[in-house]
């Protein structure tokens, strides 16, 4: 294994996707180093799975996720700090209604 | 179901209330398959080629270990029971006692385990020291393979056991070496249709492991005896198609299958092993054999 090139400086990451039960959503749980789609799906359900986190596993390659630039966090998101009234706060809800 | 299946004793009627249990013996000879390969996996945790990997693997062994747990605790069970299956395997009880799992698994010796010679093998072809050698990848995934393909056949006819205990275990067992045979195919082909480098190993691996399998062909008395009482499942009877499964592997991988040689064939089943097998039984017996009994 000597001469051998480290594995992961060929292998792309993968965004790895997980529902925990049926009728939830797939959540974001890490990422993992795969060489192609079907390899990231199985190393995900060795990875992420081994607790019973979960009934589907979705991968996505880490470079098609488009990100916000983190200098921009003032001028994306603040200005909604002092916006209470966005907030769906000031409605009575009906008592049969329950939980919202 | 083939002629041979068909020709096995009826299952009991459930009226009839008879119990009918697989042989100790071959309960054993599943269960040391099960742990020694466990073990062998067991040797890459923290030392496999990447991250996940070393997961998989640990995972593989935990599932392994897992299987040989409810067999051993099957059998440990028979064997605690007067009558004429309770004569004990050598060391078994030992210090004193019941017989466990743990007693079965820690305080048998080389000649009382009844796992097939593959399993016990390094995780590297041909002649290498008996310990402490250089562990191959591919040699891992290739006895995976190998061992994966037969036992997802063997479970399936275990799950129509009439030992129901039995059943139940493979019901369980089949779905996780499902999984192992998808993981080591799917390596297998990788690895064979990967580098130069990756392919020549991968084919070593083959050309090195695959003459042990003959093992898997011939019954052994354990396995005759429960197929007198249809506990078991007819080994020899599955060759078909794990040939078939096997051979369809290895053209996907781009490897070629080596010509079959008559030669020696190991009868590790029957009690008679490599010289690898007392290492691994050293490095996994030796805490226990030093603190029997202890609790942690």
């Amino acid at each position: 294994m000597s001469n051998a090139q480290p594995a992961l400086k060929d292998w792309p990451l993968w965004e790895v996707f997980v529902r925990s039960k049926q009728g939830l959503e797939h959540k974001h749980c890490g990422s993992l180093h795969a060489s192609d789609a079907a390899h990231a799906l199985q190393m995900a359900r060795d990875v992420y799975t081994r607790r019973q986190e979960g009934v589907s596993i979705w991968v996505m390659p880490s470079h098609l996720i488009a990100a916000s630039d983190p200098d921009d966090k003032d001028q994306l998101f603040d200005p909604a700090s002092d916006k209470i009234y966005r907030h769906p706060t000031f409605y009575e809800i009906p008592e049969e209604v329950g939980h919202m | 179901m083939d002629a041979a299946v068909q020709a096995r004793p009826a299952a009991p009627q459930p009226s009839m209330r008879v119990t009918i249990h697989a042989p100790v013996p071959y309960l054993l000879h599943l269960a040391d398959n099960a742990l020694v390969l466990g073990q062998r996996n067991a040797e890459w945790c923290g030392h496999a080629p990447i991250l996940e990997e070393d997961l998989a693997m640990a995972n593989n062994s935990l599932d392994l270990i897992g299987q040989a747990r409810l067999l051993y605790q099957h059998a440990a069970e028979r064997l605690n029971t007067p009558g004429p299956t309770s004569s004990r395997p050598r060391g078994a009880a030992w210090p004193a006692g019941p017989v466990t799992e743990d007693t079965l698994a820690y305080f048998r010796d080389v000649p009382d385990f009844a796992n097939y010679t593959l399993l016990e093998l390094p995780h590297s072809p041909g002649l290498v020291p008996a310990a402490g050698g250089e562990r191959d990848w591919a040699t891992t995934i290739v006895r995976n393979y190998l061992y994966s393909a037969l036992m997802v056949l063997v479970w399936e006819r275990l799950e129509q056991s009439t030992d129901t205990q039995l059943a139940a275990i493979a019901a369980k067992s089949i779905k996780e070496t499902r999984y192992h045979l998808r993981h080591s195919r799917d390596w297998l082909v990788r690895l064979g249709d990967g580098t130069d480098e990756s392919a020549r190993r991968t084919q070593a691996a083959l050309d090195y492991l695959l003459p042990f399998t003959e093992e898997f062909w011939s019954a052994c008395a354990a396995e005759s005896a429960a197929l007198d009482n249809a506990s078991g499942a007819d080994v020899p009877s599955l060759r078909a198609a794990w040939d078939a499964e096997v051979d369809s592997a290895i053209a996907d991988a781009g490897l070629k299958r080596p010509a079959a040689v008559k030669g020696y064939v190991p009868q590790g089943k029957s009690g008679v092993h490599s010289e690898h097998l007392g290492y691994v039984l050293a490095e996994m017996q030796s805490l226990a054999r030093v603190h029997p009994g202890a609790q942690w």
